[in-house]
């Protein structure tokens, strides 16, 4: 980021990115179905299971495969879980960025627990490949749902104290109220989504427009802000995360029994054509659009990410604030770089 | 001049020197340990038994550091800037009395001496950032001197109102006078607050660290020192959060006077001493581990619309107070009267404007026909 400043006044900023490129979309085209999952960890390394889950999606509407019910559950579980995990890193961060040094640590002490669930379920902390195409990769730990409980408690229990140390504090406020604002039609027209946008008053979510997966059989609400500013951006998502326990939690009580997964080639061939699928990141909307030709690899693979069409707007945002404000904006947008550049 | 004067002076300073950096080896351990508990940590554990050797071998690291001198600064300047920063900070303890009869020299205008020094530092913090020609560096040097100008007005107004309390300006007598009334604290709470805030501005801790904020200026006009010459920076800067800590013990709570106890044998007096100023320098920690950081339009707006304004009043009340001979209690009411609207008024600010509060609400869309 190249900021032009007058003193104290930020006049124009240029995004530099580019320096995390790795071609994740060309080598998607070299690697086969199965592989292409762990690419997809790799995108956005806070979030890693809903890209997962964003690529089987895609080659499973391919496909027409049916995704056995249980692993469906546990998808959304584990996923809601990321989400939480990855709110969880960025009010930590953004705590840091408007230079209160506390509450990252304690919502790093919550975010663990998440780890260490998820270490239990897939075998790693964070590059999981767990969701496998046509289900998960296995069944969930037998004690799986008294430790997701217990979890649930202790995240609602972090989240309230770190929402009583940071979010209502005067300095916070004066920091975050109205700085960074932009309208909802900007951010419409810069291609925001996720929490960002519904910062605005938007109140668009993946996953009640298109519910996909089982996401339709839930109770919940979509937290919408007023202003547009760095404030709504982080409240809306203290306010997702509770409302991601809520969905973890009615998934526990309605999980059915049965097979993790559908059987299918470990060399998978899906018919010639092309497919979009869409879902909803801790960041917004990430799209995937898949081409086949029938062959063993993907013919193409584009990826629509969250945090690129975010920071785009940045630009708007950050003109004539202070050089103090960037920071904050910046941190507002919650980005990841792996996944801006991929 | 004979050689016992030469003697004598030079064993005070070496022996002040020592003490002070004792001081600051012990809190910078205290800090990292009560930050530690603050934030689930445990702070440093490894050297020595609970990481009580910690700064010592934090102290010999510094010292056999390499000290890079970066080929575009302006040397002279450069080099200086650290003794600028220090020696100030150093002259002050000259008159800060620790006990009863324990200060190097008590002056009559102790205050004024104190107030006319601590001005200086704030050359140096600037001839750091300039010499450095860094760009961080030169922003934190230009944050700093408008903080240090802005806040010296409301620390001085504070320190005046104590000084009309006890008619006069040397530390021994303003502690007297608290002995034999009340500590200026239930006198005086707004006076407290002002000095308290805007002593906080002058060390540049939290919330008002914005000339070394990590995430806007990297490490303010300290980024290009290393070795001993950024350790003289950080010796600084404790030696000043002492001083800031052992000035709001001895005009606001009473010094090393204690009730009931005969704090005037020595080493009764310096301990009482050491423990208020300790938890003083404790709350100073204790908001650096809450508070995020103000921006710098903020600060300022918080020292000339909020701090002066106040600092004025207070020194108007106090005259008043004095003036007409009223009661001690008419002016604690008062002064925590304005203290406690302030605190409302502010706060009630701060969630109103520029956007109310309470934005974030849920949505839930309309039932979908099945």
């Amino acid at each position: 980021m190249v900021l032009s400043v007058d003193g104290e006044r930020v006049v124009d900023m240029e995004p530099h990115i580019g320096y995390l490129h790795r071609g994740s979309e060309k080598l998607c085209e070299n690697e086969l179905y199965v592989q292409i999952v762990t690419l997809f960890d790799r995108l956005d390394y806070i979030s890693n299971l809903n890209n997962e889950m964003a690529f089987c999606r895609a080659v499973e509407k391919l496909m027409g495969l049916e995704v056995p019910e249980r692993a469906e559950f546990i998808r959304v579980i584990l996923c809601e879980l990321n989400r939480v995990a990855s709110h969880l890193l960025f009010v930590g961060t953004f705590g840091i960025d408007a230079g209160a040094m506390t509450p990252i640590l304690y919502t790093f002490r919550d975010r663990e627990k998440i780890q260490s669930m998820f270490e239990a379920v897939t075998g790693a902390r964070m590059m999981h490949n767990f969701i496998r195409i046509g289900g998960v990769k296995s069944d969930v730990p037998e004690d799986f749902t008294d430790r997701v409980k217990l979890l649930r408690d202790e995240l609602i229990q972090g989240i309230n104290e770190t929402d009583k140390l940071l979010s209502f504090n005067e300095i916070f406020l004066a920091r975050t109220k109205g700085v960074g604002t932009i309208d909802a039609d900007s951010a419409i027209a810069y291609g925001m989504s996720g929490p960002s946008l519904r910062a605005c008053g938007v109140p668009m979510d993946v996953r009640k427009d298109e519910p996909y997966s089982v996401y339709d059989r839930f109770d919940f609400g979509i937290p919408i802000g007023e202003n547009g500013d760095s404030w709504d951006r982080y409240y809306v998502r203290v306010e997702e995360m509770r409302q991601s326990l809520k969905i973890i939690d009615q998934a526990l009580e309605q999980m059915p029994d049965g097979p993790t997964i559908t059987p299918t080639r470990f060399i998978l061939r899906p018919p010639a054509g092309e497919v979009y699928v869409r879902g909803e990141n801790p960041r917004g909307e990430i799209g995937v659009y898949l081409v086949s030709n029938g062959t063993d690899r993907p013919y193409r693979v584009k990826i629509r990410p969250p945090s690129f069409c975010n920071l785009m707007a940045l630009k708007e945002m950050i003109k004539n604030t202070y050089l103090a404000d960037a920071v904050v904006i910046l941190g507002s947008l919650d980005i990841v770089l792996g996944e801006v550049d991929r | 001049m004979n050689l016992i004067d030469v003697l004598i002076l030079l064993s005070t300073t070496m022996g002040l020197l020592t003490a002070l950096s004792i001081v600051v080896l012990s809190l910078t351990w205290l800090e990292r340990k009560f930050l530690g508990r603050i934030q689930m940590r445990m702070g440093p554990m490894r050297v020595g038994p609970y990481g009580l050797l910690q700064p010592i071998a934090d102290a010999i690291k510094l010292m056999s550091k390499e000290d890079v001198l970066p080929g575009w600064v302006d040397k002279v300047v450069y080099w200086v800037a650290p003794l600028i920063v220090f020696v100030p900070t150093f002259m002050i303890w000259i008159t800060i009395p620790v006990a009863k009869d324990l200060a190097i020299r008590n002056m009559d205008m102790g205050l004024l001496y104190i107030v006319a020094f601590s001005v200086l530092s704030m050359v140096g913090l600037v001839a750091a950032g300039w010499a450095s020609a860094n760009k961080y560096a030169v922003l934190g040097g230009f944050r700093a001197a408008a903080q240090l100008v802005s806040y010296e007005i409301p620390l001085i107004l504070a320190t005046l109102g104590v000084a009309m309390l006890a008619q006069s300006m040397n530390l021994v007598t303003i502690v007297d006078q608290q002995q034999i009334g009340l500590p200026y604290i239930f006198v005086q709470p707004l006076g407290l607050f002002l000095f308290f805030t805007a002593g906080l501005a002058e060390l540049g801790r939290t919330p008002f660290d914005i000339h070394h904020a990590e995430s806007e200026v990297v490490g303010g006009p300290f980024v290009e020192y290393s070795g001993m010459h950024w350790a003289v920076f950080f010796l600084a800067e404790y030696i000043n959060t002492f001083a800031i800590g052992a000035l709001t013990t001895l005009l606001f709570l009473g010094g090393w006077t204690f009730p009931g106890l005969p704090t005037d044998i020595l080493p009764i007096g310096i301990t009482i001493f050491l423990i208020k100023t300790y938890m003083v320098i404790l709350v100073i920690f204790w908001i650096r581990g809450t508070y995020p950081r103000l921006r710098i339009d903020q600060l300022m707006a918080l020292g000339w619309q909020v701090l002066v304004p106040l600092a004025f009043l207070n020194i108007i009340l106090t005259a008043i107070y004095m003036f007409y001979g009223w009661p001690v209690w008419s002016s604690t009411i008062m002064s925590a009267g304005i203290l406690i609207a302030t605190f409302w008024g502010l706060s009630v600010h701060m969630k109103t404007a520029p956007a109310p509060v309470y934005t974030v609400k849920l949505y839930t869309p309309p039932a979908q026909e099945a």
